[in-house]
């Protein structure tokens, strides 16, 4: 009866969303305000049926009902109950019902928090959001259905697939969709903007901190997947520029420079059409990762839903939110191009560039992912695109807009003074190149690679600091008093570009000063990396809940004293046979050491290996969690707030003006 | 500057950074694409030597042979109509199987003898990397037509 419930309850979501998206867009079209006041109401109940509807699966998973096709299929009876509630999303068709739950989840959030939106504006939006909505649902509904019985039903489940269970991968999806689905809120926006001629100040302003945040929790999804890779998989690698990462990343990019963009067009107007496009793009990309990673199309570690059929119906989808949008774009943004004027050298100039750059870097990554999907398709030959290339394209791509993320935050709007900036920055230019060309020779000798990293991450550190001594000029009031007193959209900034400093120093030293070696240990045999000894003292049987495991111990020590004892294990999952590395890792600030174990070698109870000695890695997540932070704190200025107050006054007057 | 110059200036500064940067795109798409090529490809000559591509079949069974070291691996991958010798250094991932799909990357040696630098294989028992069945399919295929003619 459960599962039969959430199935009816996703048809009432349906049928809810329909009524949130025609009613009130069309009463907004005609002025309708009974109309348009149909939108809160059909969202706020859209949401509590696609929540009944994810009760009733998560449901059918934890009560092991394996009638329900999903469950047999993505559960088993040993699973920790932890594990079986994630299992509701850890499918394809739970995946879908997750996106479709986050989707209502800011919906009801714009719906409750657009209060101070003309009325026809928050209509606009809403029933936008209520399209998206009802394309997710029928797809849903036509050829997910996760709530399918099985019949007869099944004894027992398959199995989660090993890799999936791990905490990583309990709070990554969520984390990761609030990012995708976060963007939608933008891309409505935009399209309500579109609809209605009115893209002003205003507009920029109410779209801003609903875009930070999103951008936020997607950066906290992408790090989290990389946390879990790293761990997980048992190769040490924390990037691989799998085609399943692309697809977030290149969302991500779109959304970094949309955050951007969307600052010049609230404080000066410029840029307008521009950042709509943005807002269209970043979504795009979050519809075509779904596509991408749900389709099963990929040939990559993440491909674990594989039904091209389905893939049909995304792909129509895709064709009509993107052309539609764009189609949408072309008619109606050529009229609203006007703004501010700005000088060659100004913060609109540094923000243009840097808009330029993450462009061409989502362009470069798009075409890498792509191009041996659509040279398949073709029947052209297969081929694949590794990292060497997106290293060679990424690095020198970003390296001068990492440069310039130190001058952009000091450089006034409108006109700034290039020898201005010159006599305030030369003394940070100095101190960064001297830590560049420097420190490298202290750990290993001269890196061309590792110097650049260092530099920039201590060009950006520095430009951080000025940026505080700046507006901590005497005045009134002691220290903590005016540190207190500085905007919360300023200290998220410069928190999260410290951020990105400390996660590129992180990255400059794990990928220049990274040790790894495969090695056959045999018992009581050891093993040197990176100035630790490794020594083996054999493996022992040990059993979890759903797996056997052989469990290895290795002691590391460094100079005859102990640093700790690790134990990583080899299971073998009882459910589907299948074999698993899980590595152990002994982490501080300043470097990880990580083993894996790889396969026996004879009967004396040798073992395979594998060391890594990681210096700095926790650097990587640590500067991301930074990012984060700071996408929070700036999405919470108090300006918004304010701004809302005002804007309560009608607006036509002076959005017709512009 | 007239502020139209300016924005000549500014409009023509754009285009030349995108056109740097497309210039390093594609440089770099160039040099690194890595082309996948089916055991009976290899046999007929198709493949490169001297540079890096990808092969990928079936893992033959019984072919598989550690070496002392028990980091060496040597197996023979088969697409059911042709093989390819295949040596690799380093520990394999959990699903290399006999009898189950991969995909290696690596040179093929003047003796035949194909030096993986990397093997990928499925992170799902019954999952197949598309380009080992793409393999596998086209030799059938091919053996098919032969007994047809």
């Amino acid at each position: 009866m459960i599962p039969e419930l959430g199935h009816f309850a996703l048809i009432v979501a349906l049928l809810l969303a329909l009524t949130q998206a025609v009613l009130p867009l069309y009463g907004a079209q005609r002025g309708n305000f009974a109309l348009m006041a149909v939108a809160r109401p059909a969202t706020q109940g859209q949401f509590a049926f696609i929540a009944l509807a994810f009760a009733c699966l998560a449901w059918s998973f934890l009560a092991n009902d394996f009638s329900v096709e999903n469950v047999a299929r993505n559960s088993y009876s040993q699973l920790p109950p932890v594990y079986r509630f994630t299992a509701t999303w850890g499918s394809h068709e739970g995946s879908l019902l997750l996106w479709v739950l986050i989707l209502a989840f800011w919906s009801t959030a714009v719906s409750v928090f657009s209060r101070h939106l003309p009325e026809d504006m928050a209509a606009r939006v809403i029933g936008v959001m209520g399209l998206i909505s009802v394309g997710f649902l029928a797809f849903l509904l036509t050829t997910s259905n996760p709530f399918e019985r099985l019949l007869p039903a099944a004894m027992d489940g398959n199995d989660m697939n090993p890799l999936l269970q791990d905490w990583g991968m309990i709070i990554h999806p969520p984390m990761l969709y609030m990012g995708y689905v976060g963007f939608a809120v933008a891309f409505a926006f935009a399209i309500a903007a579109l609809l209605s001629g009115r893209l002003d100040v205003a507009w920029a302003r109410w779209s801003r901190p609903w875009t930070t945040v999103a951008w936020a929790f997607l950066t906290l999804g992408i790090v989290l997947g990389s946390w879990w890779a790293y761990r997980e998989l048992g190769w040490g690698g924390w990037w691989f520029w799998d085609p399943t990462e692309n697809a977030s990343f290149m969302p991500w990019l779109a959304g970094t420079a949309l955050i951007h963009s969307l600052a010049v067009t609230e404080k000066r107007g410029a840029f307008k059409a521009w950042t709509v496009l943005l807002a269209l793009i970043a979504f795009s990309l979050s519809l075509l990762g779904t596509f991408l990673v749900r389709s099963g199309v990929l040939s990559s570690v993440h491909a674990f839903a594989t039904d091209p059929a389905r893939g049909a119906f995304i792909l129509g989808f895709l064709a009509v939110v993107i052309g539609g949008s764009l189609a949408l774009y072309a008619w109606r943004a050529p009229k609203m191009i006007t703004g501010g004027a700005f000088g060659w050298f100004s913060r609109e100039s540094l923000l243009l560039a840097n808009n330029v750059i993450l462009v061409a870097a989502l362009g470069a990554v798009l075409l890498g992912t792509l191009y041996p999907l659509f040279m398949d398709a073709m029947g052209l030959g297969k081929i694949s695109v590794g990292p060497p290339y997106f290293n060679a394209v990424f690095v020198p791509l970003m390296a001068p807009a990492l440069f310039l993320m130190g001058v952009g935050p000091l450089a006034r709007w409108k006109d700034a003074s290039l020898p201005g900036m010159v006599t305030r920055l030369k003394w940070a230019l100095v101190v960064a190149l001297a830590t560049g060309l420097l420190l490298p020779l202290t750990l290993d000798g001269f890196n061309a690679w590792a110097s650049l990293g260092f530099f920039l991450a201590a060009w950006i550190t520095l430009a951080v600091g000025v940026a505080f001594a700046d507006r901590l000029r005497p005045g009134q009031g002691g220290l903590l008093q005016k540190l207190a007193a500085l905007p919360r959209g300023f200290w998220g900034m410069q928190l999260a570009h410290f951020g990105v400093a400390v996660g590129i120093a992180g990255i400059a030293m794990v990928a220049n000063y990274e040790s790894e070696r495969d090695v056959r240990m045999d018992v009581g045999s050891y093993a040197e990396l990176a100035g630790y000894t490794f020594t083996f003292r054999g493996t022992t049987a040990h059993d979890g809940p759903n797996y056997r495991a052989a469990r290895g111990t290795v002691e590391v020590s460094r100079d005859g004293r102990a640093i700790t004892v690790l134990h990583p294990e080899k299971r073998i999952y009882n459910a589907s046979g299948m074999g698993m590395t899980e590595a152990s890792v002994h982490p501080n600030l300043f470097r990880d050491i990580y083993v894996a174990m790889g396969e026996p070698v004879g009967d004396s109870g040798a073992w395979t290996v594998r060391l890594f000695h990681k210096p700095f890695i926790n650097w990587l997540w640590l500067g991301a969690l930074f990012m984060v932070v700071g996408g929070f704190l700036a999405a919470a200025d108090r300006r918004y707030r304010i701004a809302l107050k005002r804007s309560e006054l009608p607006k036509r007057v002076a959005a017709q003006g512009a | 500057m007239k502020p139209r110059h300016r924005k000549l200036a500014l409009i023509a500064l754009v285009v030349a950074l995108l056109g740097v940067a497309v210039g390093l795109v594609l440089n770099a798409f160039q040099s690194n694409l890595v082309f996948f090529f089916s055991p009976t490809q290899v046999a007929s000559g198709e493949a490169p030597t001297g540079r890096a591509f990808r092969i990928g079949g079936l893992v033959e069974e019984g072919s598989v042979r550690r070496e002392a070291d028990g980091l060496t691996t040597r197996f023979v991958v088969t697409d059911t109509a042709r093989t390819i010798p295949v040596v690799y250094t380093g520990i394999l991932p959990d699903l290399f199987k006999e009898g189950k799909g991969v995909v290696a990357e690596g040179k093929l040696g003047a003796d035949g003898l194909f030096a993986a630098t990397q093997v990928l294989a499925k992170h799902d028992e019954n999952y197949m990397p598309p380009e080992a069945a793409h393999a596998v399919e086209q030799a059938q295929k091919a053996q098919q037509t032969m007994v047809a003619e």
